[in-house]
């Protein structure tokens, strides 16, 4: 075949490159991500729960944020009625974060894993984490 | 098509090896810059827009101006130009890519780019001149080629390029003009805050695109076999004659206005700092100035018949205007209009050297894509007709 | 199935909120608040406007910037020795500096340092040049930036006549001193400006300029209300705006007479 050594080296090239993300990871043991929910506020909770379920929460916290952040800066709502009534003020750090304390062993441990790393925090600023 | 690109003889290899070098040392500074912020440029508070957006403004120009060839082409049939028009409209094409870049170079948030598309904002001039630059790119992409493709396959073009063309012809104006409205809708920015600038903006541009385009047609002479033909030339130069003239003369009415009436809100103080110099700052003035003798100098030259017909005259005349229209718009417009500031204190602009290197590199990027365009364009030219028997083509429009 | 949840939550928080958006009289009773300000309705319609008396402001003498510093504290505004990369929410410039077309007409005022601000026009340049709505207007007459839109393209920076808007040439953080937790910083890449207080008016507090003042030469309040002391000291006193040819209408007014 002309040139067939070129193409061969090409295409062994190529999949090397696509199948980087596979081989890199190989024989590294990242732990599964266990969201760490030991924090002061949490202990204090009657009821274990986050604002919306936690099923709801793992899939869509990111779309909540995103609707709690057009609510308090476009429309000037700094509440949130959860769907079980409850209300909670519209704020990352004074929300979010006063339950998940723990913002390295909570968020960030799940969001190495998964290789998410969400830019919020180059402005807004997280609590100062105690040293549990 | 593509293929026609990817042979070439050694000069054009060391050419687009010069170009990739000047791309490569620009993406290198733009890394910087992506790292730092725009503090590596010398932009400011007070002149917040500096090279990126004046060298925008310009091509922005450089890009409408192929409606000079491709209005009296298709729309009055004057055959001198078919055998340049392509090279207008990929001269069009390659402008376009510079001034998105360019737009893109000046963000402070470059990855979040897509939020002018996903909230479109009708009542601000920057989204419509988003809209109507990248219309404009498809179009004389789509134009420029077929048309070529079916100058190969020695058939006419499809009817429908034929109308596309037709859409391209006020678009091109309209680039243009939704530019100017950029600036000339800025209550407090008096040196822009004027509706003669649209115009000023087209004259200024119908002047520089033909004369690069000259310029081109004259390189293209020179290392191909492929001849555009001395005509179109000629015509060309014309309007180049023509335009910088009527540039010229706006720019005298705004200055009279100013002048005379010395009312600021006329943007006397813009003007003083940038012909005079103004409380002893006057960074700009040789640059102005040079860009006025220039001007003079290539009219004089465009004017009379004898030095415009003359190749060597015409080139420097040509060089010329593309220079002095460059400073004048390229660099004294954007920066002067923000000089002096809200509070009629001066903040003088100079850009630093890793600026200057990205303002390059997205020219070499521009010049790369020109050059592989042209390069696939008079491929297919000369092998539709070979260099021993060179008839002027007799193409009837479509 | 999923996105049905979705939208049924999205649609259901707004319907509560709806049912709560009766303002809380309440706010209006208490002492010290900004009547208006704090109900939970989101954003009822209005004009907010700030007075700056200049008398008592010159009074205070040319040291005094307790409303700079809480402003600035309160923001985490950085404060940058490169004066040209400068980020300024609210500041002073000499009086013929703020107001040049007056230059000449007040030989009383020359050289006298004027506060500067945002002016939150009633119809403001930079809003309509924005091409992705990062900078709005809302209801209550407050010139909002949203940080997480902006692209950094500076176009309000060009189209601001009273130069109020500053850009975020480098990373803001190192230079920014004692940082409240409150209040997020900026990043690098975005414009930035004053907001007039709008976390603080949520919660029924006056703007933390108008709080810091000692003189009382700070009054906040909003010009739909005929009662507003803002609308009082309108009417009583003589009262100027930067730049009224340009036909911005600004909100915020200084008493010089
Ligand atoms: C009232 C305290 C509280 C607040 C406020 C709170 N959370 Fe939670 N969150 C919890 C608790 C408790 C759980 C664990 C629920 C469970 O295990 O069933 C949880 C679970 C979660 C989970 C799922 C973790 C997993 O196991 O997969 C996510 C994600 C989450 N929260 C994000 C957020 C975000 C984002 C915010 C702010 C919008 C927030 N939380 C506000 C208490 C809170
Ligand atoms: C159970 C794992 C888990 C936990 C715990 C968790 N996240 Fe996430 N987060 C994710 C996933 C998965 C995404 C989605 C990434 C995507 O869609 O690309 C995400 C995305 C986000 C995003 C959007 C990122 C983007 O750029 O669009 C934000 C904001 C965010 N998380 C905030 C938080 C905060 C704040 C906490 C802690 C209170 C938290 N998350 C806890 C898994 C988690
Ligand atoms: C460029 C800086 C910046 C970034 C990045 C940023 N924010 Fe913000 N955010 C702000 C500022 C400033 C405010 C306050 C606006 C105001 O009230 O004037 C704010 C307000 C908010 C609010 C409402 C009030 C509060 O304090 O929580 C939410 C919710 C929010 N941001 C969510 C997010 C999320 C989620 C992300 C990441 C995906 C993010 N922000 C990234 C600057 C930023």
């Amino acid at each position: 075949m002309y040139d067939s050594g070129k193409i061969l080296t090409g295409l062994l090239i190529f999949a090397l490159l696509v199948t980087f993300p596979v081989w890199y990871h190989l024989g590294r043991a990242t732990p599964p991500p266990e969201p760490d929910l030991d924090t002061p506020v949490i202990a204090g909770l009657a009821e274990k729960e986050c604002i919306e379920s936690t099923e709801y929460m793992r899939a869509y916290h990111m779309e909540l944020l995103k609707t709690w952040r057009d609510l308090a800066v476009r429309s000037g709502e700094k509440t949130y009625v959860a769907r079980d009534g409850e209300k909670y003020p519209i704020s990352l750090e004074d929300t979010c974060l006063k339950c998940h304390s723990n913002k390295s062993r909570f968020c960030d441990q799940c969001h190495n894993y998964l290789g998410v790393d969400p830019n919020c925090w180059n402005c807004h600023v997280a609590p100062e984490e105690g040293n549990r | 098509m593509i293929e026609k690109a990817l042979t070439g003889s050694r000069r054009y290899w060391g050419w687009v090896g010069i170009l990739l070098a000047l791309v490569a040392a620009g993406a290198g500074c733009y890394l910087l810059q992506l790292g730092r912020g725009l503090t590596i440029t010398g932009m400011s508070r007070d002149v917040s827009w500096g090279l990126y957006i004046g060298q925008f403004t310009f091509l922005v120009g450089v890009a409408a101006s192929a409606v000079m060839v491709v209005l009296p082409y298709y729309l009055h049939n004057v055959k001198e130009f078919g055998r340049i028009t392509i090279f207008g409209e990929f001269l069009a094409v390659s402008a376009v890519i510079m001034c998105l870049l360019f737009v893109i170079v000046d963000l402070g948030k470059p990855a979040r780019i897509f939020n002018m598309i996903l909230y479109p904002t009708p009542n601000s001039i920057l989204f419509w001149d988003f809209v109507v630059l990248t219309g404009y790119l498809l179009l004389n992409l789509i134009i420029g080629w077929n048309v070529l493709e079916s100058e190969r396959n020695e058939v006419p073009p499809p009817r429908w390029v034929r109308t596309l063309v037709y859409v391209s012809i006020p678009w091109a104006i309209s680039i243009h003009t939704v530019t100017a409205f950029l600036y000339a809708g800025l209550p407090g920015r008096h040196y822009w805050l004027n509706p003669l600038l649209a115009a000023r903006f087209l004259a200024s541009a119908f002047a520089s695109g033909p004369a690069l385009l000259i310029i081109l047609a004259f390189i293209i002479r020179r290392v191909t076999s492929f001849d555009p033909g001395r005509e179109a030339i000629t015509k060309l130069s014309l309007i180049v004659a023509y335009a910088l003239t009527t540039s010229m003369f706006f720019l005298g009415l705004e200055l009279f206005t100013a002048l005379y009436s010395r009312v600021p809100a006329h943007g006397l103080p813009t003007i003083q700092y940038l012909f005079t110099g103004k409380d002893g700052f006057g960074n700009l003035v040789p640059l102005m100035w040079t860009s006025v003798v220039l001007g003079l100098v290539a009219a004089y030259l465009l004017i009379n018949p004898a030095t415009r017909g003359r190749d060597a005259t015409l080139l420097f005349a040509c060089a010329a205007t593309f220079v002095s229209i460059w400073m004048e718009k390229g660099i004294g417009l954007v920066v002067g209009g923000f000089i002096p500031n809200p509070f009629e204190e001066i903040q003088e602009y100079a850009p630093t050297l890793p600026e200057a290197i990205i303002t390059t590199g997205v020219w070499a990027v521009g010049l790369l894509i020109l050059t592989l365009l042209c390069k696939i364009a008079i491929a297919v030219k000369e092998a539709a007709e070979p260099p021993a028997a060179r008839p002027f083509p007799q193409r009837q429009g479509f | 199935m999923e996105m049905d949840r979705r939208t049924f939550l999205k649609m259901g928080g707004l319907g509560l909120l709806g049912l709560m958006a009766a303002p809380v009289v309440d706010v209006l009773l208490k002492a010290g608040r900004v009547s208006g300000a704090g109900t939970s309705a989101a954003v009822t319609a209005g004009r907010w406007a700030l007075v700056v008396d200049m008398k008592k402001c010159l009074e205070a003498g040319p040291s005094c910037a307790d409303c700079i510093l809480a402003c600035h504290r309160a923001h985490n505004v950085p404060q940058i020795p490169d004066l040209q990369e400068q980020v300024r929410w609210i500041w002073k410039e000499p009086f013929e500096h703020a107001f040049p077309e007056q230059e000449g007409r007040a030989e009383s005022l020359a050289g006298k340092p004027f506060l500067v601000l945002c002016n939150h026009c009633t119809d403001p340049p930079c809003v309509r040049v924005c091409p992705t709505r990062a900078t709005f207007k809302r209801q209550d007459g407050i010139v909002m930036m949203d940080y997480h839109r902006c692209i950094g393209c500076r176009y309000c920076m060009a189209a601001c006549p009273y130069g109020a808007r500053s850009f975020n040439f480098r990373d803001p953080r190192p230079y920014v001193s004692t940082t409240n937790p409150a209040y997020p910083t900026r990043e690098r890449g975005v414009v930035e400006k004053c907001n007039f207080c709008e976390e603080r008016l949520a919660e029924g507090l006056p703007p933390a300029c108008v709080a810091a003042c000692r003189y009382g030469a700070l009054v906040f309040g909003n010009l739909v209300d005929p009662h507003s002391q803002v609308r009082q000291i309108l009417r009583a006193r003589y009262t100027i705006c930067r730049k009224p040819e340009l036909g911005t209408r600004p909100n915020v007014y200084y008493v010089v007479g």
